[in-house]
């Protein structure tokens, strides 16, 4: 069996998470536990190998505070929406499956675009291509070619936030060279 | 709660209260969005995003109500795995239902996926004729070569 | 107050228990029913959380990441299942 070597950078994402989920199932966060957990994390990391996911090495904090935000925003604004659906409109309620280019190729990326656009306001994911990176999207109270298009717009709106927040250099470059204005903020 | 609450604990409890009677409401719209949806894709909606926001509101409230920072970080962690499993399983169960035709075309505005699908099954019947009984056939690319997951929960074409 | 917020939730929960419970007998289809059992599940989470909320302990907490992992590797499993069985049967 071939392994190929995981830098620690690399991992340390996953170790600073497995060390939090630590502590929070001891429900204690003294130094001595956290340091306990981080042992077991490097253990269990090193013994249970699994593939590393490929990050960019980028995190745009300044960027990620606001569309968290924004995120939490629209989750809520999602939830409301489908009450305000289901009450009102019930039996009579229109879909669309909407294919979505995406621009990004990387499976990071694509999963990133995807858990969100599944959590925002009227869209799921239904169908992944990734030979193409196509998403094709359920979307909910879709009408017309209008719905469609705005459909559309948000799922790739989404995609360049994220890009804009942890994409690789090359992906930042071609949504530069869209036009879109991607000032690059202290993580870059 | 505290009972008799006086100034700050009052607030406190006020707010937990809204948050909780919220929180449960969103349980009800997720089960009224279940019993007049008309079709699968359209109750998933409903089973997915309430849920998420009914629990981070029933969390908040107890983050409120225990005082102490070290809950915080413990109900983050209770939340982020629900945000990250929520639309694994409604992607995977959209993917099972519109594979097993449970979906109602005449709800549909469009559908840019069937074109696909149908391209892809021409496809594979012409492939399947050319060379029958031979190597695997590597058809499903186009259709199903996509997984949501990269760690492989839902991986490999499932033909 | 305890009281009151208590009995509100209890019967909004109880309410949308029994939606899940009639969409989970009615179907029509597999699928239909996990799902509705998944909303089942949270439904049970929300009633564990707000009892921790109210009462002020956190006994229960593993309990909930619990449920919900549960809730998920059940709706993957049989959506996985489901879609195995494609062309053979088409109303499950």
């Amino acid at each position: 069996m071939s392994r190929k070597r995981i830098s620690f950078r690399t991992e340390l994402p996953l170790l600073v998470w497995l060390v939090v989920v630590w502590g929070a199932l001891w429900r204690d966060f003294s130094p001595g536990n956290l340091v306990f957990g981080a042992l077991i994390a490097v253990v269990v990391a090193r013994v249970f190998y699994l593939p590393p996911v490929e990050l960019s090495g980028r995190f745009n904090v300044l960027r990620a505070i606001p569309f968290a935000v924004v995120f939490l925003g629209k989750v809520v604004a999602a939830s409301f929406q489908v009450m305000y659906l289901a009450v009102f409109r019930g039996p009579s309620v229109t879909n669309a499956v909407v294919a979505v280019p995406l621009r990004s190729h990387s499976d990071l990326m694509v999963t990133a675009t995807g858990h969100v656009i599944s959590l925002i306001p009227g869209s799921l994911v239904v169908e992944v291509d990734r030979s193409t990176s196509t998403l094709y999207i359920h979307g909910l109270n879709v009408r017309n070619d209008v719905d469609t298009a705005k459909l559309r717009k948000e799922v790739q709106d989404t995609e360049a936030s994220l890009i804009r927040i942890m994409g690789t250099r090359t992906e930042l470059d071609a949504l530069q060279a869209e036009g879109w204005p991607a000032t690059r903020g202290a993580g870059s | 709660m505290t009972p008799n609450a006086t100034g700050a604990d009052a607030v406190i409890d006020a707010v937990t209260a809204v948050l909780l009677i919220v929180g449960a409401l969103m349980s009800l719209g997720a089960a009224i969005g279940l019993l007049r949806f008309p079709d699968l894709m359209s109750r998933m909606h409903a089973a997915t995003k309430p849920q998420v926001l009914g629990l981070f509101l029933v969390l908040a409230a107890m983050g409120l109500q225990m005082r102490e920072w070290w809950v915080w970080p413990v109900l983050a962690v209770a939340w982020i795995f629900q945000l990250l499993t929520v639309p694994v399983s409604a992607h995977m169960v959209g993917r099972a239902g519109y594979r097993t035709k449970h979906l109602h075309p005449e709800l549909l505005s469009t559908d840019e996926l069937e074109a696909v699908v149908l391209r892809a099954a021409g496809q594979r019947a012409a492939e399947k004729a050319q060379e029958a009984g031979s190597a695997m056939p590597h058809a499903g690319n186009a259709r199903n070569g996509g997984s949501e997951d990269p760690n492989g929960v839902n991986g490999g074409p499932s033909a | 107050m305890k009281d009151i917020v208590l009995i509100v939730t209890a019967v909004i929960l109880s309410l949308a228990a029994a939606g899940a419970i009639y969409r989970i007998a009615v179907g029509p289809s597999l699928l239909d029913r996990v799902l509705a059992s998944d909303v089942l599940l949270a439904i049970l989470g929300a009633a564990l959380a707000i009892d921790m909320a109210v009462n002020r302990h956190l006994n229960n907490l593993v309990l909930l990441v619990a449920l919900t992992l549960i809730g998920f590797i059940g709706s993957v499993t049989v959506a996985r299942f489901v879609a195995d069985r494609r062309g053979q049967v088409n109303d499950s």
